[in-house]
C-alpha cells in the first residue's frame, strides 16, 4: 500500500482472527510521512487494536507498529528480527481455525 | 431590616447593631448523639448561632434537621443548612415546615457540593430548584404564607434566611452581582466562604458597599483557622473555589510544625480584628470544623466575648 | 444526535456466552455518525468477538448487517426473513434500536452492544460532547444559546455556584463551567440584568420526570 494510513483496524483484527501469530505495521518515520499524517493515524489505530486484544485476553504485543525510512534496509531487517523474536517468546497464537 | 422576621438570637444580635459571631458544627457520620452534644458544649455561649451542615461535601451525615433539633433541645440556636442537591421541592418544603415545628429559627440556603466529592458518588442528583429559588421559596412561605404552588400555609415558618457567598470563585467580577441577586431574592444574611486572600476580599467588600448591599443584608465574613501547612496546601489544591495565597502558606511554613496551629489562630484573630472595622461587614462566621474545642479560646482572643444577650 | 459507546467486550461476551450463532445489526443513524455502531464498527465487533471465542475454542458463527435506522419499523421489517435464524442478536444502535427490534420480533433475544449516553455533537474529530438533556422546555435563548440544564453539573438556573474555578467546573478540571460562559457573554452584551432576577421554578413534567413521553403529529396520523 502507498501509505500505512491505509491500514484499517479491521485488517489487523482479521489477520489475528485468521490465525496470524503476529502482525506488524512498518511505517515512515514520524514527521516524514509522504502523505503527511498517515503514519500518525495508523499509530492510533494500532494502539486501539492492542486495547481490543487486551480486553479479550489476547497478548497486545502480537500487533505492533514500527517507524523507519525506506532507505533504512538494516533497520528493516532488525525490526523483522525483533518482531519475530517477540512473537516466538509469546508463542503461537491461541487461535485454532 | 426593622420588624423581626424570626425572633432568632442571631437576628436580634444583628438588628441591635452588634458584631455577630457565629460558629459551625458538622453532624456525625452516624447516630451518636452523645458525641454531638459534647461538641455543642464547646460552642455554647461563645457564639450567637451555630451552622449545622447538611451532608457537607456530599458526605452522608445525620440530617441537619435532626441535629438542629438536638441543638435546640440543648438550649442553643442552630442555623439549619439545606442543600438543593439531595431533595426536590416537596422534601424541601416538608423540611421547612418541620424546621418551624421543631423550633428552628435560622436557615441557610445552599446548592450543595456535587455528589462526586462525597462518599456516595453513584447517587442521582436532584437539583429540582437551585439556591436562588430556595431563598425565594422560603421567604415567600414566611412573608406571603404561600407554598410554591400558591396554596396557603396555616402556620408560616418564621425563619431568618441566609445564603452563602464565595467572593473567590470565578468569574470574580460577577460575584458581587450574584450576591445582589441573592439579596434581591430575599436573603436576610450572608455568610461568605472562608477567607484567606484579604486583598481580594477587601476589593469585594468595596464593591458590595458601593452597591449598598450591606444596607439590605447582613454580611458575615467567613474565617477558618488553619491548623497546619498541610491543611493549607490541601485546601488550596482540592477545595473548589478556595483561594489560599502564597503569603499564608509561607507564614505557616515559617514556624515549627508544633507552632503552626497557633500561627493559624493568630492569623484568624488578625482577620477578625480587621473585619470588626471593615465597612459592610456585620460579623464573622467562625468555621472551626472538628476543632470546636478551640472555639472558646479563639472567641476570647478575638475579643468577642461575652456574646451580647438580646 | 444520540451518542453511545460500545460496551466493554467482556460484558458483550458474557451476554452471548451460551450462543452459537449470532447476528450483529448496525444502524446508519446516530451511531454511525459517532463511530460506534456503523458498518465498520459492526465488523470490528464481529472480528473481536470471533478472536475471543476462537481463543476459547468455543464455536461462534457471526453474521453482520446494517439497516438505515433501527428506530423505524419500515426498516426494522427488512430483517424479517433472517432475524429468527439466530440464537441471539446484538444491536449496535442506541437504546431505542434493540427495543424496536424486540417489539417487532418477540420470539428473538436482542442484546444492546452499546451504552447510550447523551444528546450531543462532535466538537472535534473523534470527540463528542453533551449539549441537551431533553428537558422538553427549551430555554437556551435566555442564556445566549447555552443550556444550563444539560451543561451545568447541578443544572443551576442562577449559576455559577461557588465551585466555579478558572472557567472550569468543580467536578472536573476538563469540564467547562457553562455558567462562566453564560455570564461572560451576558456581560459582553451588557445584558447582565437578565441574570439577576429569580426565575420561576421549572416545570419538570415536560422532562423524563413527568413519565415516559410521547409526541404526536395529528396531521400525520392515519
Amino acid at each position: 500500500m502507498p501509505c500505512t494510513g491505509r491500514v484499517d483496524i479491521l485488517h489487523l483484527l482479521k489477520a489475528i482472527e485468521d490465525g496470524a501469530d503476529g502482525v506488524y505495521v512498518a511505517g515512515c518515520l514520524e514527521g516524514e510521512c509522504h502523505y503527511l499524517t498517515g503514519n500518525i493515524k495508523t499509530k492510533k489505530k494500532v494502539t486501539y487494536v492492542k486495547q481490543l486484544l487486551e480486553e479479550i485476553g489476547m497478548e497486545p504485543d502480537r500487533v505492533e507498529m514500527y517507524n523507519l525510512s525506506s532507505a533504512q534496509g538494516g533497520r528493516f531487517a532488525e525490526i523483522a528480527r525483533e518482531m519475530t523474536e517477540k512473537i516466538r517468546q509469546l508463542g503461537p497464537t491461541p487461535i485454532k481455525n | 431590616m426593622s420588624d423581626l422576621k424570626s425572633g432568632s438570637n442571631l437576628e436580634k444580635v444583628l438588628t441591635a447593631g452588634h458584631f455577630a459571631f457565629t460558629g459551625e458544627c458538622g453532624p456525625p457520620k452516624g447516630a451518636n448523639v452523645a458525641h454531638l452534644v459534647e461538641k455543642f458544649q464547646h460552642l455554647k455561649g461563645n457564639v450567637d448561632a451555630v451552622n449545622i451542615t447538611d451532608n457537607q461535601t456530599a458526605v452522608v451525615r445525620m440530617s441537619s434537621l435532626a441535629a438542629s433539633h438536638l441543638m435546640v433541645h440543648e438550649g442553643m440556636e442552630p442555623n439549619f443548612q439545606m442543600v438543593c442537591r439531595d431533595r426536590n421541592r416537596l422534601a424541601i418544603t416538608a423540611d421547612i415546615l418541620g424546621a418551624q415545628a421543631l423550633g428552628i429559627k435560622n436557615m441557610l440556603c445552599l446548592s450543595g457540593d456535587h455528589q462526586t466529592f462525597g462518599n456516595h458518588p453513584q447517587a442521582k442528583n436532584v437539583h429540582d430548584i437551585d439556591s436562588m429559588q430556595l431563598i425565594k421559596l422560603v421567604t415567600t412561605m414566611r412573608d406571603k404564607g404561600t407554598f410554591a404552588n400558591g396554596e396557603k400555609i396555616d402556620v408560616r415558618p418564621r425563619l431568618f434566611v441566609g445564603a452563602a457567598c464565595n467572593p473567590f470563585a470565578d468569574p470574580f467580577d460577577y460575584r458581587v452581582h450574584r450576591l445582589a441577586a441573592k439579596i434581591g431574592a430575599g436573603a436576610d444574611f450572608i455568610q461568605t466562604q472562608c477567607i484567606y486572600n484579604m486583598d481580594k476580599f477587601r476589593e469585594f467588600m468595596r464593591r458590595a458597599v458601593d452597591m449598598g448591599l450591606h444596607e439590605k443584608c447582613y454580611i458575615l465574613a467567613g474565617v477558618t483557622p488553619m491548623k497546619n501547612v498541610g491543611m493549607a496546601n490541601f485546601m488550596r489544591k482540592f477545595v473548589p473555589g478556595m483561594d489560599v495565597p502564597d503569603t499564608v502558606i509561607k507564614r505557616l511554613k515559617g514556624v515549627e510544625k508544633k507552632d503552626q496551629a497557633e500561627e493559624g489562630i493568630k492569623f484568624a484573630i488578625e482577620q477578625v480584628e480587621e473585619f470588626k472595622e471593615m465597612e459592610g461587614v456585620a460579623g464573622v462566621h467562625m468555621m472551626a470544623i472538628e476543632w470546636e474545642h478551640k472555639v472558646p479560646e479563639i472567641a476570647e482572643r478575638c475579643g468577642v466575648l461575652p456574646r451580647p444577650l438580646v | 444526535m444520540i451518542v453511545a459507546d460500545r460496551k466493554p467486550l467482556t460484558e458483550i461476551l458474557k451476554m452471548i456466552e451460551a450462543e452459537k450463532k449470532i447476528l450483529i445489526v448496525g444502524c446508519k443513524g446516530c451511531v454511525t455518525v459517532c463511530n460506534t455502531g456503523g458498518l465498520k464498527e459492526v465488523e470490528i465487533l464481529a472480528a473481536s468477538l470471533g478472536i475471543a471465542r476462537k481463543k476459547e475454542n468455543s464455536a461462534l458463527t457471526i453474521d453482520t448487517t446494517i439497516i438505515e435506522r433501527q428506530c423505524d419499523n419500515e426498516y426494522v421489517a427488512q430483517l424479517s426473513e433472517t432475524v429468527n435464524d439466530y440464537d441471539a442478536v446484538l444491536s449496535m444502535a442506541c437504546g431505542v434500536g434493540p427495543q424496536f427490534l424486540s417489539e417487532a420480533y418477540p420470539d428473538q433475544k436482542f442484546f444492546p452492544a452499546v451504552n447510550t449516553t447523551f444528546y450531543g455533537g462532535a466538537v472535534a474529530h473523534g470527540i463528542w460532547e453533551e449539549r441537551c438533556a431533553g428537558c422538553g422546555t427549551c430555554i437556551i435563548h435566555d442564556f445566549e444559546g447555552l443550556c444550563p440544564i444539560a451543561r451545568c453539573a447541578k443544572s443551576l438556573l442562577h449559576g455559577p455556584c461557588g465551585g466555579s474555578s478558572q472557567t472550569k467546573c468543580e467536578i472536573n478540571p476538563d469540564t467547562q463551567c457553562i455558567w462562566d460562559l453564560i455570564v461572560s457573554k451576558k456581560m459582553e452584551l451588557g445584558k447582565l440584568d437578565d441574570l439577576l432576577g429569580v426565575r420561576e421554578l421549572r416545570d419538570w413534567r415536560s422532562a423524563r420526570d413527568g413519565g415516559p413521553r410521547r409526541s404526536i403529529r395529528e396531521e400525520l396520523t392515519q
